[in-house]
């Protein structure tokens, strides 16, 4: 118990309250624990919105036949790519070492038909639409990157739009 | 010797700038903590890709759907199932799942189901039928709008 002075000064300024340092430090070191313990990253993740209806629910006229584009993906037994063809074309790719392909050629198929549109942006552009054909064993990665390569630019920070309008077909085959 | 006796005294120094440093901690953690439990399975392993940005707003009405391949030690494993609403099930169970949720929003909202967002979640090395299994599965329960989860490159 801390006693006061109180031979010589029951009314003098001495009376400092001195503030216990030693609890206060105890106790924000528990809340510093808590936080510790409760922290938890999270891998911020990103989104492509694709809207697909229903295949039943597309209007059976559309007003403009401009060429819905296949694409298709071709797998090997492992699920890696072994090719792609575009309305029947074969596109070359390359693979980098971890076996990812690289959908460059693809890329720039999907770039200059938008150019030829009008440019990603334009009606024309916006009316233009893929439909993927993509065998049932294909890793789902190289879809994502294929999806990538069709749908979007991302030049400096900025992302342009290309294709908006992607189409699954009826998985080819089933194991 | 003379042992003097000292008082039993402490000296711990001057604590104020722990402290100072200490309240920094706390309020680095308070601002990043996130007590949300974003639906986010760590056996997946999202695919990457450029082209994700990270939505800006929260979107409402989502149902996430994750496709998991791997064990918690991220091997590969033969069962494949998705992980929704806190059940694993296979992919053809999914319908009945799927219809519920759909009458359940319709039921809060007219037009809620046609704005409500699939989210899925599937691994990079999952097939690419079985992600299109489970479109074509949440669009016969009703659903149109889809996002598909990626991360973005290191």
């Amino acid at each position: 118990m801390k006693f006061r002075k109180s031979s010589r000064s029951s009314s003098s300024e001495d009376d400092k309250i001195e503030l216990q340092m030693t609890p206060m430090i105890d106790i924000v070191f528990q809340l510093l624990t808590f936080f510790i313990m409760t922290f938890n990253i999270v891998a911020q993740e990103g989104d492509f919105n694709i809207a697909m209806p229903a295949p039943g629910a597309m209007p059976i006229e559309i007003e403009n036949t401009a060429l819905p584009r296949k694409i298709v993906l071709v797998a090997d037994d492992e699920g890696n790519l072994a090719s792609i063809s575009v309305n029947g074309t074969n596109l070359s790719f390359g693979v980098d070492d971890d076996n990812i392909p690289d959908f460059g050629p693809l890329h720039q198929l999907i770039l200059k038909a938008v150019e030829d549109e009008g440019g990603p942006g334009s009606e024309g552009a916006q009316s233009l639409e893929v439909e993927l054909v993509i065998d049932f064993k294909l890793k789902y990665k190289n879809t994502i990157s294929a999806i990538s390569a069709i749908s979007g630019e991302k030049k400096g920070g900025e992302i342009t739009k290309l294709i908006e309008k992607l189409r699954f077909a009826p998985p080819k085959r089933q194991p | 010797m003379r042992v003097k006796k000292k008082k039993q005294q402490e000296d711990p120094g001057d604590m104020t700038a722990m402290i100072d440093i200490v309240f920094q901690l706390i309020a680095f953690f308070m601002v990043l903590i996130n007590f949300t439990k974003a639906e986010q399975d760590q056996r997946i392993k999202l695919p990457i890709s450029e082209l994700v940005k990270v939505p800006e707003e929260e979107i409402h009405d989502t149902i996430t759907l994750q496709l998991v391949i791997r064990d918690e030690d991220l091997n590969l494993i033969d069962l494949h199932q998705v992980l929704v609403a806190g059940q694993e099930k296979s992919i053809d169970e999914l319908e009945p799942i799927l219809r519920r949720e759909f009458n359940a929003l319709k039921e809060k909202d007219e037009n809620a189901p046609a704005n409500a967002t699939i989210i899925i979640r599937a691994d990079g090395d999952a097939p690419t039928g079985e992600v299109q299994k489970i479109i074509q599965m949440a669009q016969k329960a009703g659903f149109q709008k889809f996002s598909l989860r990626a991360k973005e490159k290191d």
